[in-house]
């Protein structure tokens, strides 16, 4: 059946014997200090926005200079906060998914294909607010239901099943708007993506709210233990009466509705519908900020703040490039670098390695 | 005989799509059934189908490869710097970015294979990596006028009295017979289909898996890089930004052309059936011209998520005899 | 039979991390004879089979093939050296061709290159010297699982193979299948090649082999001829009990409770390839045993129970009404529990915490939209971590770090806490330590006298004696016997699991 395929493939080697090492190395580790806040595996991405911000000072001391105008912020810091909302709020979703054990491709698709629907919303003359956002969390929601069942109920591997909007989202949001790239006016809706509020980007602080949300909400429900119980044993967590299914189905709806709301920033932001560009290898960045955060694809235990401060990493990343003078089409091969050192380091071969390094050393 | 024809039960629905669609687009659209338009097929998606067929191979072993369109944009890009600005020889140039797209799909199967990390995960990077070291090297279209490019580019071969196949569509019908006969005729080819099939069980068969692996990646780079050639002859100019979300079209015609995503199962031929399914939709729709082209990728979604499904119940209907 | 045996191994010793697998293990297999190795779980079987075919390195030891040292590294060298392997799970690929999967590895041709025709041909030729009718072009994955079982020995003696080892091939198979497999290894045998066939089916063992070989808790018991031991003295051979010396074992106290009503009754319990119209009741305040040798049914039946396998047919009815079990979920609302036998795969969470895979049952039983207050969760932590006396630094180390021991309660305490009135325990004591499992013997004690209704699953005989009030024996997927009160003692028992005629010597 689907889900022993599934596990198949996940699961080690069968017939091998135990594999020592592994356990071992794991064991070796104090338990208790990892919950320590210095063994936090969210101090390597600070470490990393921290050694960038440090550059940038180098290189201009007014980088983090902010002023206030008009009783709004401004600033470096403003701006870079404001871009990495939308990225922030993927991840979100993205998290989730991956600590499922699965994986979602489609999030920038569906940032492209609900941005057209708030804009097609907005053009055939609706004017609510609520009316405009609610079409395209919607629509992420449904786009997230049928990956869910896809992946959930229908047992097809998470990579192919949300690769189908990933291929079929740019079309279907390049019918929705007839091709043409659709100019937003429209002041409430604009206010999302450029607003500010208590001074801040209203982007970044609705990014940071759903964070807490989520945070609070999984902490209130079982959605945290469900989630981590699927993603580290999935036959364990359905024998131990788990309803596996529907809770992998639901964290994608869940992404699909951040892709919705990530899609409503990055129209409002730009002012546009834009079928082709809009949410351009989102999904990827979504993705590495997850992995930069210090959640593993593998799934089980996830880092909620891990990814948010990833999501910042990425797009401080992406300003420090522009700040030393690199095109932003070229800025993605640090970004590959960095993803790649992120999962050289994470991987068991690499870890046995440092650990036999350290512990030759340590005797001397 | 019964049991081959059940085997390739994919391969006959992909084989009936194709005569559907074809026919389908043949009676609607007056002209459509002609020998040009199977060339042009050809001629037009034949970048696609290079990349598909090094795909291919990747996605037998259970693999995946998303960084084939950045190796494509690299490959155009490259070239055309070695050959307009610095003087090399198209031929040389063009060796030079194959070796490059082997040397680069290597080091991605050797860190997937090494360090067990996710195929798309790692080739994610490699697709970043090449992109952006592609938009490195120039933002800029860089038209070719060397007379050999030029000759390479005209060149074709005359089929009846109103068509001929160009070089492109040659080269596409080249790769395809090679990666035939590679995934076919050679114990390379059937190696991978077993790792994609079961990694255990080819470990325990003393299958050389490593190599194996690191082999269809580095194949893969050659066709990724073959592709962006094919490409750059076929636009006229070198370009970054060549081949953007080629990946993602490729990898859709290997799974329409009944390869299964997960591995283990699949023909060269259907990558074949696939590409020209793409490019029957894509002229279809052109000739119908009240449709806009996003509705390629719509179509190819839509059969792309046929086509899973009808995989996975077939598999499970077999699996339960 | 030679007197010179085709392969000795002498003194064969491996230890894993924490455990001694073999311990100066001897084993001889002569030309022509098919050879049983037997032993329950734990005895160093597929450890044994492991180091002969080169997956593992003995630490002590040596192996001779035809008087000839051998060390086989590998799988591959192991067959080089004319020792083939078939596993129990057919360990070809599904996806390929029959001719192909016969080839793999050895394909004819040249340069890489393949001869498709003569690699069919080989294939034909292989399947042929078996009598295997098989088209050589189906896709394996499509024939049954006895047929992909003969290819899979096809494969293995396409090389000159002197040596055939069976590892528990007849598991998934029906009585004709089996009937065909046991006909090709006569076959073999009058070849002249040695055959080793691991088992858990008694019946088998005396169908089709010439000598038998006990393992028990990795050290040989014995090499015997078939047919000068019989069955109720092999069983005592592999449970390592002394027939004499239970005989004599004074009986505990049964306490059968006739009042007691069943609350789970079921009849006529039917699974393709698992188990076969079996009965069974289980009680308030009652221990319900269900003892069997390993394969007999007693795990199946367990997942049947509680709806993780679909019954292809009879009922179960919980407290007199009758209910379809879909999900495991379902059961455990209609207050069920299982602790299944296999802790690392289908019990833990390794990285989550002991809390998280305490009170996981119990938050599923509950429903996911309100988490259980933390105050709760770690009244009911302290209170299951003192109670089970589960030992760790503190409820919040992820559960991978314990001893197996301390996982098996803390699993039992996942179960607990959801306050089941019936709970299947599966093997609850396998792999721990000896004051481990004393207590959760109490523990089951205590669910009984709490009047909770308890299937109590184990390979280890003394055990089910000593905690049962019924037991059901299982023996092939079949209900072999039902004993209460008295008559739960280990000779009867033992007797029922060996089947057969009944020997009384």
């Amino acid at each position: 059946m689907s889900d022993d395929a599934a596990g198949e493939r996940r699961s080690a080697p069968a017939g091998q014997p135990p594999a020592p090492p592994r356990a071992a190395g794991k064991i070796s580790g104090p338990a208790p200090a990892r919950r320590g806040f210095f063994r936090s595996p969210v101090l390597w991405p600070i470490a990393g926005i921290l050694l960038l911000v440090v550059v940038n000072l180098l290189r201009d001391p007014t980088f983090l200079k902010v002023t206030i105008f008009e009783r709004h912020f401004f600033g470096v810091p403003i701006d870079l906060l404001n871009h990495s909302a939308p990225i922030m709020v993927l991840a979100l979703g993205m998290t989730l998914v991956i600590a499922t054990g699965g994986i979602d491709l489609s999030v920038g698709s569906l940032v492209a294909i609900t941005g057209a629907v708030a804009a097609m919303a907005m053009a055939r003359g609706v004017e609510s607010l609520p009316l405009i956002v609610a079409a395209a969390l919607g629509c992420g929601a449904l786009a997230g239901a049928i990956n869910g069942v896809l992946v959930a109920y229908a047992g097809v591997q998470p990579i192919v099943a949300t690769l189908i909007f990933m291929v079929a989202g740019r079309g279907i949001a390049q019918s929705l708007t007839g091709g043409n790239v659709i100019l937003i006016k429209h002041p409430a809706f604009e206010f999302l993506g450029n607003g500010f509020f208590l001074a801040l980007p209203f982007s970044a602080l609705l990014a940071a709210a759903l964070y807490g949300v989520a945070q609070l909400g999984l902490r209130r429900t079982a959605g945290r233990l469900f989630i981590e119980a699927v993603g580290d044993n999935p036959v364990a967590s359905r024998f131990a009466g788990v309803p596996a299914a529907r809770t992998t189905c639901l964290v994608y709806i869940v992404s699909g509705i951040c892709a919705g709301i990530a899609g409503v920033l990055v129209a409002s932001n730009i002012r546009t519908a834009d079928p082709l560009q809009a949410g351009q290898n989102m999904e990827l960045d979504a993705i590495f900020a997850v992995v930069v955060g210090g959640t593993a694809l593998t799934g089980g235990r996830f880092l909620l703040s891990g990814s948010f401060v990833g999501a910042l990493l990425l797009q401080t990343l992406t300003v420090t490039m522009l700040f030393v003078g690199v095109k932003p089409e070229v800025a993605t091969v640090p970004k590959a670098l960095l993803i790649l050192l992120v999962c050289l380091l994470q991987s068991e071969r690499t870890r046995g390695w440092l650990r036999g390094l350290f512990a030759r050393r340590a005797p001397a | 005989m019964i049991a081959r024809w059940q085997r390739h039960l994919t391969l006959v629905a992909t084989a009936f799509v194709l005569a559907v669609l074809y026919t389908t687009a043949a009676l609607l659209y007056p002209g459509f059934f002609s020998a040009g338009v199977l060339a042009n097929l050809l001629t037009d998606n034949a970048a696609l189908g290079i990349a598909a067929v090094g795909l291919t191979l990747v996605i037998f072993s259970g693999g995946i490869d998303l960084s084939v369109g950045a190796v494509v944009g690299f490959t155009s890009i490259f070239t055309a710097t070695l050959v307009q600005q610095h003087g090399f020889h198209p031929a040389t140039a063009a060796v030079l970015a194959l070796l490059i797209g082997a040397a680069l799909g290597a080091t991605m199967g050797a860190i997937i294979h090494f360090f067990r990390q996710p195929p798309f995960l790692i080739t994610l990077a490699g697709m970043f990596f090449m992109r952006g070291c592609a938009f490195w090297i120039t933002t800029e279209q860089l038209p070719f006028d060397h007379p050999f490019f030029l000759k390479a580019s005209a060149f074709a071969v005359p089929l009846g009295k109103t068509f001929s196949l160009p070089a492109t569509a040659l080269a596409l019908l080249a790769v395809l017979v090679i990666g035939s006969v590679l995934a076919h005729l050679t114990r390379f080819g059937r190696n991978l289909l077993a790792l994609g099939g079961s990694e255990q069980s080819a470990l325990l068969m003393g299958l050389p898996i490593g190599p194996t692996k690191i082999g269809a990646y580095a194949v893969n780079g050659v066709c990724a890089a073959i592709a962006g050639v094919v490409a750059t002859l076929y636009t006229g100019a070198g370009n970054a930004s060549l081949g953007l979300g080629l990946e993602l079209d490729a990898i859709a015609v290997v799974v329409i052309g009944g390869t299964l995503l997960t591995g283990g199962r699949g023909h060269m031929f259907g990558t074949l059936l696939g590409v020209l399914i793409f490019g029957t939709i894509q002229s279809a729709l052109l000739f119908d011209g009240r449709l806009n082209s996003a509705w390629v990728r719509i179509v190819v979604g839509a059969l792309l998520l046929a086509f899973i499904l009808l995989q996975r119940f077939l598999v499970r209907g077999l699996r339960r005899r | 039979m030679s007197d010179q045996p085709l392969l000795t191994m002498r003194g064969i010793g491996k230890r894993f991390p924490g455990v001694v697998a073999l311990d100066g293990v001897d084993f001889a297999v002569r030309a022509g004879e098919i050879h049983a190795l037997l032993g329950e779980n734990g005895a160093g079987k597929s450890t044994l089979i492991k180091v002969l075919t080169g997956v593992h390195e003995p630490d002590a030891g040596e192996v001779r093939l035809d008087g000839k040292l051998i060390r086989p590294a590998s799988p591959k060298e192991a067959e080089r050296a004319g020792i083939s392997t078939v596993y129990q799970e057919v360990n070809l690929i599904p996806s390929l061709s029959v001719a192909e999967n016969i080839a793999l590895g050895r394909q004819p041709g040249k340069f890489g290159f393949l001869h498709w025709p003569a690699l069919r041909r080989h294939a034909r030729e292989a399947l042929a010297r078996l009598e295997i009718a098989c088209d050589v072009d189906a896709e394996l994955g499509t024939l049954s699982v006895a047929l992909q079982q003969m290819v899979a020995i096809a494969r293995a003696l396409d090389l000159n193979a002197r040596l055939l080892v069976l590892d528990e091939p007849t598991a998934s198979l029906d009585e004709k299948e089996i009937a065909e497999l046991f006909a090709i290894m006569r076959r073999l045998r009058g070849q002249g090649m040695g055959v080793v066939f691991v088992t858990h089916f008694l019946e088998q063992v005396y169908a089709v082999t010439d000598r038998i070989t006990v393992l028990r808790n990795g050290a040989l018991v014995g090499e015997y001829p078939t047919a000068e031991l019989p069955r109720l003295q092999l069983v005592a051979k592999m449970l390592g009990r002394d027939l004499a010396e239970t005989a004599a074992q004074a009986e505990a106290a049964h306490a059968v409770h006739a009042a007691a009503s069943p609350l789970l009754v079921a009849r006529g319990l039917e699974r393709k390839g698992a188990i076969r119209a079996l009965d069974l009741e289980a009680r308030r305040g009652e221990v319900t045993g269900l003892a069997g040798l390993l394969g007999s049914g007693r795990t199946e039946t367990a997942r049947v129970l509680f709806g993780i396998d679909r019954r292809d047919g009879g009922t179960i009815a919980l407290r007199g009404r009758e209910v379809r079990l879909h999900s495991p979920h379902e059961a455990i609302a209609h207050g069920m529990a299982f602790s299944s036998e296999d802790r690392k795969v289908e019990g833990i969470l390794p990285n989550l915490s002991v809390r998280e895979n305490l009170i996981v049952a119990l938050q599923a039983k509950r429903g996911g939209w309100r988490a259980l207050r933390r105050e709760e969760q770690e009244k009911l932590c302290g209170h299951y971590i003192a109670a089970l006396r589960i030992k760790t630094a503190d409820a919040e180390v992820p559960v991978k770090n314990l001893s197996g021991g301390n996982q098996q309660k803390v699993l039992l305490a996942r179960w607990l806490a959801t306050q089941p009135e019936l709970i299947i325990l599966d093997e609850p004591t396998r792999g721990i330590d000896v004051g481990a499992k004393a207590e959760i013997e109490q523990i089951v004690a205590k669910l009984r006298a709490d009047g909770v209704a308890v299937i109590f699953i184990s390979s280890e005989i003394e055990e089910i004696v000593r905690n049962s009030s019924r037991v059901v024996v299982l023996r092939e997927r079949r209900k072999a016997g039902e004993f209460s009160g008295a008559d739960i003692n280990t000779p009867r028992l033992m007797q029922a699991m060996a089947g057969g005629h009944a020997r009384h010597e």
